[in-house]
């Protein structure tokens, strides 16, 4: 008798499916903690978006954007650019170079791969701290932003390119050792453990064994952070290292949009071009 | 190969690099003195109070500008996905746009509208990170599998219905991935950002270093740093109660 009226339903199948959404509670609970969460981080932040709509603020805005165009496009200027894209290019290399340098000791250093008393399955105490000292050395290098490296050495050696180069190399630096270090360890072990358990050294073992093996994946990132380094030089030049962002920095405290407007496409430009580049080397190298 | 060489000897070349100046024995000396004013550090209270107030800034920044930069990007994800072909392309170009260029160089053209202070700094991180953020998002939704939301819009759902009702809930694990990834990075970018003014430890940290205080300017770097590994460990554990 119950089975068939609807006002009474006791058979679980004639019940009619619930109208709302299964998922309701958990993200009213979420968006809620988001919003709660929200009012004291827009207070630390000074959060108002309404300063830039107001009347002085659009009207310093819409002057400034309005002066991007037209772009200057002056042959004096257009060459000051050609240069100091240049140099940022070049800036990012020398980096990028002397990353290199520092991270191939220091990979080899703090690699599991190499080690000779893990063989036997568990690595031994004392080359286990010192792979770990190289490893928080690393990570120390990485960890400081390259901006404040860059307005340290500003300090010691003066305004220029050396500064953004030392700040690319020692960040850098940091990144590739760890990188490179977690791509070695990824990699099949056998033929390193084999040619170390025959007693081959080290060295041998790396340039036999290891390297054939990762030496695509080595090169992939290393051209990727290239492009990375492009564009932390530009953002170096804002505290003096020389190259597109000093020329961006000059030409934003002198509110000159035409030039900014310039700047910033051929940054946009260049970007592209690394990102293209980059491309080609990893599909040619690898 | 030797396209490469030249380039690396052509860039060592042209810059002029001030190698002498460097290594030699007066300028170690000089170095020397310059580390050495770094230590010890100065830890009064109330300069240790006004880096507290300078990291919780420069978290807030992070956070922030990480969550404005989630719901941009999501809003923008899906005008950019495969599915739009009308929306897709000049919603990739803006995405692109916003993308290339750098959170400082966002910052210091924000500087002009919003005055000095994090809020500039929030904005200019919110704006580069949603290019980011939109970019990866689009990729997580094209990738997503097609089934259900096949299944909504066969019953006769609308686009915006089938994007929270089916999509989303597919992409979430990577979307928070992802969020959580450019947080690590955001926090780092915040703590610089103050260098031109956007407040937070990096504003603190130019104006004591323009004054040569280095004894305030180790107490800072040593906040950001501490930023940095909480933000890390935050992030790592959130990973790790995600995945399990």
């Amino acid at each position: 008798m119950n089975a068939a009226n609807p006002t009474n339903p006791t058979n679980p199948a004639l019940t009619p499916p619930a109208d709302r959404d299964p998922a309701w509670w958990p993200r009213v609970f979420w968006c809620s903690a988001a919003l709660v969460l929200l009012w004291p981080l827009m207070v630390a932040t000074e959060f108002k978006p309404w300063v830039l709509l107001e009347a002085s603020s659009l009207r310093v805005s819409g002057r400034f954007i309005g002066s991007f165009f037209p772009p200057a496009l002056d042959a004096e200027f257009l060459t000051l650019v050609a240069r100091d894209t240049w140099r940022t290019v070049a800036i990012a290399t020398a980096g990028i170079t002397l990353a290199w340098v520092i991270a191939v000791p220091l990979t080899l250093l703090s690699t599991r791969v190499l080690s000779i008393s893990a063989l036997s399955g568990r690595m031994a105490t004392l080359p286990f701290v010192a792979r770990q000292a190289v490893r928080w050395l690393l990570i120390v290098l990485r960890s400081v932003p390259e901006l404040v490296w860059a307005l340290i050495f500003v300090r010691v050696v003066g305004l220029g390119p050396t500064s953004g180069v030392l700040a690319i190399a020692l960040t850098y630096g940091g990144m590739l050792g760890k990188v490179y270090a977690e791509i070695l360890e990824s990699g099949e072990p056998l033929a390193t453990q084999t040619l170390l358990r025959n007693g081959s050294g080290r060295m041998q073992a790396f340039f036999y064994a290891l390297l054939p093996g990762s030496s695509a994946e080595l090169v992939s990132y290393t051209v990727y952070r290239w492009e990375c380094a492009i564009r932390s030089s530009v953002v170096l030049g804002f505290v003096g290292a020389g190259g597109l962002g000093q020329q961006l920095d000059n030409a934003m405290k002198m509110f000159n949009g035409g030039e900014v407007a310039t700047l910033l496409l051929v940054f946009m430009a260049l970007v592209a071009l690394a990102d293209r580049v980059s491309a080609l080397l990893r599909k040619g190298l690898a | 190969m030797a396209g490469l060489l030249a380039l690396v000897v052509s860039s060592f070349w042209s810059l002029d690099l001030q190698w002498a100046q460097f290594f030699s024995a007066e300028a170690a000396a000089s170095m020397g003195r310059f580390v050495g004013e770094f230590f010890p550090p100065d830890l009064s209270p109330a300069f240790l109070r006004k880096v507290g107030v300078g990291m919780a800034e420069t978290l807030a920044m992070s956070l922030l500008g990480t969550l404005l930069a989630v719901v941009g990007g999501l809003a923008l994800a899906l005008p950019a996905s495969k599915g739009q072909q009308l929306l897709r392309a000049p919603t990739r170009a803006v995405l692109n746009a916003l993308r290339s260029i750098p959170e400082l160089v966002w910052a210091a053209l924000l500087l002009i509208s919003a005055g000095l202070g994090p809020f500039a700094g929030t904005v200019a991180l919110a704006l580069h990170t949603t290019g980011v953020l939109g970019r990866l998002f689009a990729e997580s939704i094209e990738n997503a599998p097609a089934g259900p939301a096949f299944a909504l819009r066969a019953q006769g759902a609308g686009t915006l219905q089938v994007f929270f009702y089916a999509t989303l809930p597919q992409v979430l694990p990577q979307v928070m991935s992802y969020t959580l990834y450019r947080w690590e990075n955001n926090i780092r970018a915040a703590a610089v950002l103050g260098v031109v003014g956007a407040g937070g430890l990096g504003q603190l940290l130019a104006f004591h270093m323009g004054l040569f205080h280095m004894a305030k300017t180790a107490t800072i770097l040593a906040a950001m740093l501490l930023l940095v590994a909480l933000v890390d460990s935050l992030s790592y554990a959130w990973r790790r109660g995600l995945t399990r």
